[in-house]
């Protein structure tokens, strides 16, 4: 509520106070700062959120589904679509699930090439994100600054693998293509070029008065909440927890990798406010180009892809496996009866539990500040609902 | 601890409840009778040294076949990084788990997904109610049985291949 509204003379006839009511406002699902289609019932007393219902499903492509009727090489073209800013990791998750219910080990130099794409994926999702941050409270040009070099991005996985969004480049077992020639200059090239653009971005925007007041301390998530309601990615290492499934419970090759795992450190507010969270994406840019460096310059001879057959039947059972893509630990569950085709696919997202916990959060949120919170929530519709 | 030694507790504790056998995996597995389900997900959060303060996923399976539903739990601990899995089966025609939801939040939705998706019921739940289809769905889209209806208010399911026009 206004403080103006307290000198208001109907005020001082009715020492209660004012006769206020609860508002109920739908935001969404059609609305330019939800990232897709995300609904929300917003319980709000003047500005102020009581609480924000999430309502998602709004997506829903029954992806699970397909899943048991395409078997798995053909699946793995959905994937791309669960999470499709960030495509990259989908495709490893699923190729890495499918890889330890038949026991396939990948060869190295696909390895190196998942990786690379993967961490170039993670630079294009943080863009976007971080790009979108400042949109979504205000400030416009510093989103055309990320796109530009997200369209880079873009131009080098489309050498990759013929396709700008929904890659496709993964199999069960490496990599749909090897590197094409000239590839390793150019990524560096864009390496030498990107990095110097992370500090110019920072003095852009993030430094930015009006921006850090807009998220400091703007929905602050503890480390117990975010662990209890199983945050993962930036969101949970905003709040403080130093945990990266590359790190801490790692796979594919990146434990020859030498990078750190930023966290929020409250250092314009509190620990786990909205600004560490979209700090720790930009500090992760810096890692992943660290990363990009070290796999480039090791790319090991020798092929990409394992033999796998083309009816590809697992022996029965059940794998869980986890990946970091660019929303945090992808958990990918998998079931199979022996048969050519999964008997069953779930697939939990980083977004889903980033939605589950705005209920909580909204409660005394300004109802301006909700889309501060999507954005450093970094929530993608289609993840959320698969 | 370590897990094995986690799985001897809740032998110690609860008996037949928890399965003697725990399955060796990235993620070990052992089967926990289903109406204790939330019990045991409680004494595995609080109990110090296992300390599962994360619950990673909550996936249902229709095992058709067995006329069962299998829940999976993924739990996880951020103090101790360890892991382990629990399997509840519930019968097919009548799926009834207790709910985890006030041992970890997240099950919340979680929970509400698997019942959307496969209509197990979780008791104890405070808001059970589909999640990704809509309200006035017929049918949990992923039991093996699932027919797709011919239409949804009254938009069409079914279209011609453009081969046979």
């Amino acid at each position: 509520m206004s403080t103006n509204a307290i000198d208001l003379d109907i005020v001082r006839e009715h020492p209660q106070g004012l006769e206020t009511e609860e508002m109920t406002l739908n935001m969404g699902p059609q609305h330019p700062s939800t990232h897709g289609v995300l609904r929300f019932v917003v319980k709000a007393d003047g500005e102020v959120m009581r609480r924000a219902i999430p309502d998602i499903g709004y997506l829903h492509r029954s992806i699970e589904k397909i899943a048991e009727k395409v078997g798995y090489h053909g699946f793995m073209p959905y994937t791309d679509r669960v999470d499709y800013v960030s495509a990259m990791q989908c495709n490893q998750g699923w190729a890495m699930a499918c890889e330890a219910l038949a026991g396939i080990t990948v060869p190295r130099r696909g390895e190196y090439c998942r990786v690379i794409a993967c961490e170039f994926g993670r630079i294009a999702s943080h863009l976007l994100s971080v790009g979108a941050t400042g949109m979504d409270i205000g400030a416009v040009t510093p989103f055309t600054h990320a796109i530009r070099e997200r369209e880079y991005i873009n131009d080098i996985l489309e050498e990759l693998c013929g396709a700008r969004l929904t890659f496709n480049f993964m199999r069960i077992g490496g990599c749909a293509w090897d590197l094409p020639p000239g590839f390793t200059r150019r990524a560096i090239a864009f390496l030498d070029r990107f990095e110097p653009l992370i500090d110019e971005f920072n003095e852009l925007i993030s430094f930015n008065k009006i921006y850090v007041e807009r998220l400091a301390d703007v929905a602050v998530i503890p480390a117990e909440m975010a662990i209890a309601y199983n945050l993962v990615g930036p969101n949970l290492r905003g709040s403080g927890v130093r945990y990266d499934v590359r790190k801490d419970a790692p796979y594919s090759v990146y434990p020859e990798f030498e990078f750190d795992v930023p966290v929020g450190t409250g250092e314009r507010g509190t620990v786990g406010d909205s600004y560490d969270r979209y700090m720790v994406r930009m500090r992760e840019m810096k890692e992943s180009c660290k990363i990009l460096r070290q796999a480039l310059a090791g790319v090991p001879e020798g092929p990409v892809v394992a033999k796998v057959p083309r009816t590809f039947r697992p022996p029965a059972g059940e794998a869980y496996v986890r990946v970091e893509a660019s929303r945090g630990d992808m958990g990918w569950f998998v079931v199979s009866d022996g048969s050519a085709f999964p008997y069953r696919v779930h697939i939990r997202t980083g977004s889903f539990a980033a939605m589950a916990v705005i209920e909580e959060i909204s409660r005394g949120l300004m109802i301006a500040d909700l889309v501060a919170v999507i954005a450093t929530l970094d929530i993608v519709a289609p993840e959320v609902d698969r | 601890m370590t897990i094995a030694e986690i799985h001897r507790l809740l032998r110690e504790r609860l008996g037949t409840i928890v399965s003697d056998d725990l399955r060796d995996a990235e993620w070990p597995l052992c089967d926990v009778r289903g109406q204790s389900i939330a019990e045991v997900c409680a004494m595995l959060r609080d109990e110090p040294g296992c300390d599962f303060d994360c619950l990673s996923n909550l996936s249902a399976v229709d095992r058709k076949s067995d006329d069962a539903i299998e829940v999976y739990y993924h739990l996880f601990s951020y103090r101790h990084r360890h892991r382990l899995a629990l399997r509840a089966t519930t019968p097919r025609p009548d799926p009834i788990l207790p709910s985890v939801a006030q041992v970890w939040p997240i099950a919340n939705w979680l929970e509400r997904e698997a019942f959307d998706l496969l209509g197990v019921r979780f008791t104890g739940h405070p808001d059970l109610r589909r999640i990704l289809m809509p309200e006035d769905w017929v049918g949990h889209p992923l039991r093996k049985d699932f027919v797709e209806p011919d239409e949804y208010h009254g938009i069409s399911t079914r279209r011609e291949s453009l081969l046979k026009l």
